[in-house]
């Protein structure tokens, strides 16, 4: 790793100014950005440590939404969430390993973006609100494909807001040398309306089943999905799976989703 | 370079670091505390598993900077105070949890924070928790045996060898 100047403050506008200078980048967890780092991908002048924000930390609901700050670990969300959004927690307490999670931040996986993570398709899912220090952003004009991000130069994701839905169920189907997903889904019942959110299937990051979303909205059993096909065109193809694997994956596990919940 | 304190299995320490010095080469090489392993270097193999604040951690993925208030458990810490094997490290003996030794380190600081959060894991519940230590040698059955027995549970006697 090259080496760099490093600082940690304590408040976000702190932050915020110390990322002003250029070839600086804020560290959470580091679980991503170390190994990057380690491996020359990315060589930052000067880290900035959110990690001493007592502001931009902890889970609490804030009317009807469920307000998380942006560098609340994995481990804490996986707990604190257990009894006000489970689905979310059991997404949250099975990122990786125990480690990673005492580490891995919220905000760092959603900053991030990796086409295989497991928050963007919880926060895409449940039509989440990203907040920053200088704005709100919803997650569907958040996430722009594959480690791309609405978030500007300096930017940094200071909190997420889920609103709860009457039921909802993380699918994970994993890639055992990595843990992350080979494909998972995110499906949210709203009542009125279903998101159906995917990871770790599209080249292009993150996305939303919308023609499963329609069938689903009136009609809220496997079936529904049963006879919708994905098509393989957009998908990730590597040596754990095809693009037609991955597209009959996606299938696969979001109807799983409605069986478990339906 | 940033100056750093912290306490390590009960200790008070303090050093001078570079940014990018990772708090397991701050253990290794600053503090010589040599039990702590690294395996990959890639956050990928919980050789190098330590506590921070409680929880574990893999210490070749965090700067020692990081680590600057906190209170760091690691393997030198486990015994008991008369220098005794932990319940867990005499487990890990008994049932042979253990053949090159490597990984050993990471393996007992994860045992020990599971059965800190989870006083009686089942032995799923014990694999699971293991997801981010690999053993290159024992393929796992006696480390989840030593598990179970350290957390006070019945184990299967060994399987006697065939006459
Ligand atoms: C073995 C292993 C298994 C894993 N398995 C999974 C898995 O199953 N599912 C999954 O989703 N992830 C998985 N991860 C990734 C893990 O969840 C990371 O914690 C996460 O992707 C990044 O969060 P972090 O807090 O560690 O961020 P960092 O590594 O510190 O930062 C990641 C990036 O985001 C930027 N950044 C950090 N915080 C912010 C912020 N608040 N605002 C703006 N930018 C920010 C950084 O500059 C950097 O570019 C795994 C990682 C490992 C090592
Ligand atoms: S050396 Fe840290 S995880 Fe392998
Ligand atoms: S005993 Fe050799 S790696 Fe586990």
């Amino acid at each position: 790793m090259h080496n760099f100047e490093y600082v940690r403050p304590k408040t976000i506008d702190e932050a915020v100014s110390a990322l002003s200078s250029d070839e600086a980048q804020p560290l959470s967890g580091g679980q991503t950005l170390m190994p990057t780092m380690k491996a020359r991908l990315a060589a930052p002048e000067k880290l900035v440590s959110l990690t001493a924000i007592d502001e931009m930390k902890g889970v609490r609901m804030d009317g009807d939404q469920l307000w998380i700050g942006g560098g609340t670990t994995h481990a804490t969300v996986a707990r604190e969430t257990a009894d006000s959004y489970p689905a979310l927690s059991s997404l949250a307490g099975r990122i990786g390993d125990p480690s990673v999670r005492s580490m891995g931040t919220i905000g760092g996986s959603i900053a991030n973006n990796d086409p295989s993570a497991c928050y963007p398709a919880g926060a895409l899912g449940s039509g989440a609100t990203i907040v920053t220090n200088t704005r709100e952003i919803a997650a569907d004009d958040f996430f722009q494909g594959m480690f791309m991000t609405a978030l500007e130069e300096g930017e940094i994701v200071t909190a997420v807001k889920f609103p709860i839905p009457q039921k909802a169920i993380y699918q994970k189907f994993i890639q055992p040398a990595s843990r992350f997903p080979l494909t998972a889904v995110f499906v949210a019942h709203f009542g009125d309306n279903v998101r159906v959110a995917v990871t770790g299937a599209s080249g292009g990051g993150v996305f939303r089943w919308t023609e499963a979303e329609e069938a689903l909205a009136s009609n809220f059993t496997g079936d529904a999905v049963a006879g919708l096909s994905v098509s393989a065109e957009d998908m990730i193809s590597d040596l754990h799976g095809s693009g037609e694997y991955r597209a009959h994956l996606t299938k696969v596990m979001t109807k799983r989703a409605v069986d478990a919940l339906a | 370079m940033n100056s750093i304190k912290m306490r390590v299995n009960g200790k008070e320490v303090s050093g001078t670091v570079e940014g990018r010095t990772l708090l397991v080469d701050f253990l290794r090489k600053d503090l010589r505390l040599t039990g702590t392993h690294v395996g990959c270097d890639t956050t990928q193999c919980g050789a190098c598993v330590v506590h921070v604040n409680g929880n574990p951690v893999k210490a070749c993925s965090m700067l020692a900077a990081e680590a600057d208030g906190a209170e760091v458990g690691t393997i030198e810490g486990q015994a008991n105070a008369d220098g005794s094997l932990s319940v867990i490290q005499a487990a890990f003996q008994e049932h042979h949890g253990l053949q090159c030794g490597f990984c050993t380190p990471g393996m007992i600081m994860a045992a020990a924070s599971l059965l800190k959060e989870n006083p009686k894991p089942s032995e799923h519940e014990i694999r699971e928790y293991l997801d981010g230590n690999i053993c290159r040698c024992t393929g796992y059955h006696n480390i989840v045996k030593a598990i179970l027995a350290a957390s006070g549970q019945e184990v299967a006697p060994p399987a006697m060898a065939a006459e």
